[in-house]
């Protein structure tokens, strides 16, 4: 076995770096820039056009949000719906993954939870809130158990495919250099499964903000949807716009650190989609 | 010389709802210490599932495979094995991987860490040794596996088809880095391959096997000495040998090949 050998490999490396060069995707940064201001400029354009008060502008908008920053209801608002999805979605992540590992692992664990997974992820979470009212009323923790099970559900689902996934070759590879089950499952199944983990965290998240705003609807003294729905009554429309905007930006930054987590701990990866 | 691996009367058979297939049907072989054999032949000879029941990933469903005159129970590090697709694990680099069976077996950090670079080291592969496999070419991923294999000191390798996805140039120098290793420690070495060349080249026994149900059709010596080199492949005596190999591959050992003589002739895919 020699360095030399190496040498004749070389052509065929070179040959995938040049594939990969001209597959690799032109910077859309400029693009996203444009449809931003362009969509935005139509939306001044029309609301203009219509002059009709419940119709707000980007003006009208900034200047809503900008007097509720300054007096500090729009972070109440925010603070206390970031509270709730961070914790809903966090409680319902951290127990999804092991149920998810265990489902891959022992067919008792899948046989025992599979059919309850299935049968509440065809349940809108939403439809289950009259009954979480009845039952656990109408504060914090009923908003905060809707919003895990939303979490619980997208997530336990892919982490259980991402176990199911892990190729066997690795899996005897490790047997064969001595491992046994606890060392396959923590040094070999864990990361294996890692991408899929991820992406379910992602949609867990989304499931999540979206779960979030009707919780908010029933009764809930603060929060982004409470205060959207506040602003109907009034016919405050700049204000609901004004909500939805931060629902968004927060939905996207929370999403992008996921990501960016997810970059950092699966790079290893061959192949990035 | 002892046996170390002594296969008796194996069978295996796949049960699928279709019925049953017979992968391998009463099969003898002796591999005796120090040994390299190869086993050839084509798709569906049992080569894999022989090599798997001797690395004990598989069960016979009769007969018994003996290593070290104990049955096989399963996978154990005194066996080594060589899976044709690397079978790194990504998500470590090629120092972790090598350190991957160390780990098991209690060493201390600097002894590992020293261990996997001196293994790494043998495979041309110190420079790498902080690179993830997705960084590494094919040859490069399959000496790193050869590296972990060899880093835990097993007393047998299994090699399932382990050039087979390279091209043919790394290949053979892949075969003769391999050889390399092998005079200098006469490590027992079991290799699956379907191209008869390389079964020729690497091996002192070719064992030749025919499919549907799995048998040894043929064992045949190769009594070229070793060190091996690029004079040999082209020597009369090594075509002689590749043609016998050949035939038994392609016709079962009876009647004579359209030209088992042509160089570049090997196995389909």
């Amino acid at each position: 076995m020699t360095v030399e050998s190496i040498e004749t490999e070389a052509p065929a490396t070179q040959a995938i770096a040049a594939v990969e060069a001209e597959r690799k995707p032109r910077s859309l940064t400029w693009l996203y820039v444009a449809t931003l201001i362009g969509g935005i400029g139509l939306w001044a354009l029309a609301a203009a056009i219509a002059r009709n008060p419940l119709i707000p502008t980007p003006v009208d908008v900034v200047t809503d949000g900008w007097s509720i920053i300054v007096d500090g209801t729009l972070w109440e608002h925010t603070s206390a719906s970031l509270v709730r999805v961070f914790t809903g979605f966090a409680l319902g992540v951290l127990l999804a993954i092991p149920a998810g590992f265990l489902m891959g692992w022992y067919w008792l664990a899948r046989g025992l939870v599979e059919p309850w997974v299935q049968f509440f992820r065809t349940v809108p979470p939403l439809a289950l809130i009259p009954l979480v009212i009845v039952i656990l009323g109408i504060g914090e923790p009923a908003k905060i158990f809707v919003i895990f099970l939303a979490s619980f559900l997208s997530c336990v689902l892919a982490t259980f495919q991402g176990v199911r996934n892990v190729d066997t070759t690795l899996i005897n590879a490790a047997r064969v250099l001595g491992a046994k089950d606890f060392t396959i499952f923590t040094r070999v199944v864990i990361p294996a499964s890692l991408p899929f983990i991820f992406v379910g965290m992602r949609v867990a998240l989304g499931a999540s903000w979206a779960t979030l705003v009707a919780s908010e609807l029933i009764a809930a003294p603060t929060g982004l949807g409470r205060m959207m729905q506040a602003a109907a009554q009034f016919l405050q429309t700049d204000r609901i716009v004004v909500g939805i905007i931060m629902i968004g930006l927060l939905g996207f930054v929370m999403d992008r650190l996921l990501l960016l987590l997810e970059r950092r701990l699966t790079s290893w990866q061959e192949t990035r989609a | 010389m002892t046996n170390l691996i002594s296969i008796k009367n194996a069978t295996k058979v796949y049960s699928t709802s279709r019925g049953d297939t017979i992968s391998l049907d009463h099969v003898n072989l002796n591999v005796e210490e120090g040994e390299f054999i190869t086993l050839v032949g084509p798709s569906g000879c049992g080569k894999s599932t022989m090599l798997n029941l001797i690395g004990g990933l598989l069960q016979a469903t009769s007969g018994q495979v003996l290593v070290h005159d104990k049955p096989v129970k399963g996978p154990s590090p005194d066996r080594g094995v060589i899976f044709q697709q690397y079978a790194l694990f990504p998500w470590l680099t090629a120092q972790k991987n090598v350190e991957f069976g160390l780990r098991l077996q209690k060493l201390s950090k600097a002894e590992r860490a020293e261990r996997a670079l001196h293994f790494l080291d043998l495979v041309g592969l110190k420079d790498f040794a902080h690179a993830l496999p997705k960084e590494l070419s094919g040859g490069m991923k399959q000496r790193c596996a050869i590296a972990r294999a060899y880093a835990v000191n097993p007393s047998v390798l299994l090699m399932d088809e382990p050039f087979g996805a390279l091209d043919a140039l790394t290949r053979v120098q892949m075969q003769d880095d391999l050889l390399h290793t092998w005079e200098r420690d006469r490590r027992t070495i079991v290799f699956i391959t379907h191209d008869v060349d390389e079964a020729v080249y690497l091996a002192s026994r070719v064992v030749v096997m025919s499919p549907r149900p799995g048998r040894i059709s043929e064992i045949i010596d190769v009594p070229l000495p070793y060190p091996r080199n690029e004079a040999l492949r082209l020597s009369p005596e090594f075509a002689e040998i590749r043609a016998r190999v050949w035939r038994g591959v392609h016709h079962h050992g009876e009647g004579a090949s359209p030209d088992p003589t042509s160089p570049n002739s090997t196995t389909p895919n």
